[in-house]
């Protein structure tokens, strides 16, 4: 599990996250949701220590990232996996290219036990071999998503961020990364934290979920938690659009 | 403005730290090295030639037309030819012009995988950015700029041969005595010497815009624009106090 105690980050003097405490857990998919420009990037990207907190602590099971050097914040790596909201696979290199870039760059395998490896990771996001020599650019979105998913979990990693993994993609596709998350993070016990502000996401794989508002964490609990907390912030979040207050209303009844 | 280039010099400075360090893998290095060289090298070689050799036909007819003095030796000719592209055309003209090609490939190619959080991407794997991406560009271009000088060299003395050769503005015996005349080796060496400073300037400045870009498409291309602005810049400044150590 990873805990997150007292976290503060500004830039250039412009407070963008304050005082934030939390803990994900591990196998589970922990979400941290919240409007556009509320700091969720910036909370998950200060947890992976792409940037630098000002104050706080950062503990993966124990181990103080913000104790860390260089070093050994280089080999905590080695252990995380990221999905970047825009995929971010490497352009000039193919689908099974970049897949097997972190293996390359940091096993011991023969060239065949890389790809076989990869090609596995391939196969377990569902993407067929025509795709594999092809260049990112001509896949479609959802496509990209899953390679990167792929990508992401090739070294085997404890931990698995995502920062908004369905943004762009229709409901469909969504739930189908969504899905594929969950079962990765369950079958290999990972702790995995997503950045969200997808409703449908939020109810279907929500395990264990933070809001942050203005850079604040604004409550915590789980999707069944949603539809009965009176919580005030949440609230208004969950509940800005018609549909949501129609469901609650629904559910509510029904007690 | 001044704290700026300050804190401007001190980003970079960290950055070259980052950079020249020890690949974390060298295979990868090997691997890259000789695919920035096809990008930034071999892929210069076609624009170097064709400019290079005009000038060299522009300035042999130029020179000619505005020297008619019959007290001027005839091997004037070759001899201006020679030296300009010796000491600064094929260095310094040169340099100036790949800044523009080079220079911004560099910065939109670095700064477009900023962007779109490749560089994030390679960051978290725990791999070093910097050094994975920009040390093989600057170990290519710093390895490419001599050869390309000397072909700019030779092109621009094959074009001042070939008005030679085709007009009857000049005899081809002139024009070869002229190039031969009073040749000091020392500015060939000169004139690769910097461009081994001018490949370092146009590959890290370059891509330090790039690494640095922030934003979108456009916050990239105004990356690349800074990038060539600011290697011309220092590409000049640098070539005074080169010439300053090595000539005077
Ligand atoms: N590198 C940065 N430099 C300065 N400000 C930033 C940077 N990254 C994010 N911010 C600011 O932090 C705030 C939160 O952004 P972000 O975490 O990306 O929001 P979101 O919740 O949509 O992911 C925004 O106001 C943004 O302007
Ligand atoms: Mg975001």
């Amino acid at each position: 599990m990873i805990r997150v105690e007292n976290l503060y980050k500004s830039f250039d003097g412009k407070t963008v996250l304050s005082d934030v405490s939390a803990d994900f857990y591990s196998g589970k998919v922990n979400q941290i949701i919240g409007q556009s420009g509320s700091g969720k990037t910036v909370l998950m990207k200060s947890i992976i220590g792409l940037f630098q907190v000002d104050s706080g602590s950062i503990l993966y099971d124990g181990r103080n990232l913000t104790d860390m050097k260089m070093r050994d914040i280089k080999l905590l790596r080695r252990e995380v996996g990221m999905l970047f909201q825009g995929s971010a696979l490497f352009d000039s290199l193919t689908v099974l290219q970049n897949v097997m870039f972190p293996l390359e760059m940091f096993s011991t395998m023969t060239k065949k036990e890389m790809e076989e490896r990869a090609k596995f990771c391939l196969s377990r996001v569902n993407i067929q071999p025509v795709t594999y020599n092809l260049m990112p650019s001509e896949i479609s979105g959802g496509m990209q998503k899953r390679v990167a998913i792929a990508r992401a979990i090739t070294l085997n990693p404890r931990y698995l961020f995502c920062d908004e993994p369905n943004s762009g993609l229709d409901p469909v596709t969504s739930l189908v990364i969504d899905k594929l998350i969950e079962e990765i993070t369950e079958e290999y016990d990972i702790t995995t934290i997503v950045n969200t502000h997808d409703m449908n996401s939020i109810m279907e794989t929500g395990a264990h979920i933070i809001l942050i508002e203005k850079g604040v964490k604004a409550w915590d609990g789980s999707k069944d938690d949603i539809f009965t907390s009176d919580n005030v912030s949440l609230n208004n979040f969950v509940f800005a659009s018609d549909l949501f207050k129609l469901v609650k209303d629904s559910v509510n009844c029904k007690r | 403005m001044i704290v700026k280039a300050f804190n401007q010099i001190g980003r970079y400075s960290l950055l070259m730290r980052r950079t020249f360090t020890r690949p974390d893998n060298w295979r990868q290095f090997f691997k890259q090295l000789p695919k920035e060289m096809v990008k930034l090298g071999t892929n210069s070689i076609g624009i170097v030639v064709i400019i290079s050799i005009f000038t060299g036909v522009i300035m042999t007819v130029q020179t000619i037309q505005n020297t008619e003095n019959p007290l001027l030796p005839r091997y004037s000719t070759g001899l201006v030819l020679r030296d300009t592209f010796l000491l600064e055309f094929a260095s310094t003209i040169m340099c100036l012009l790949l800044a523009g090609k080079v220079g911004s490939f560099i910065a939109s190619e670095i700064g477009s995988m900023r962007v779109s959080e490749q560089i994030d991407a390679m960051e978290i794997m725990g791999v070093n950015s910097a050094n994975y991406l920009i040390l093989p560009k600057i170990v290519a271009l710093v390895f490419f700029m001599p050869i390309l000088v000397t072909f700019s060299i030779a092109c621009g003395l094959i074009g001042g041969a070939g008005v030679s050769y085709f007009t009857d503005l000049i005899t081809v015996s002139d024009f070869l005595y002229g190039i031969q005349y009073a040749y000091i080796p020392f500015y060939l060496w000169y004139s690769i010497i910097k461009s081994l400073f001018f490949g370092f300037i146009i590959a890290s400045v370059s891509s330090f815009y790039g690494y640095y870009a922030y934003g979108g498409a456009l916050d990239v291309g105004q990356a690349s624009t800074h990038a060539v602005v600011n290697s011309c810049v220092l590409l000049l400044l640098s070539n005074i106090l080169l010439t300053d150590i090595m000539l005077l």
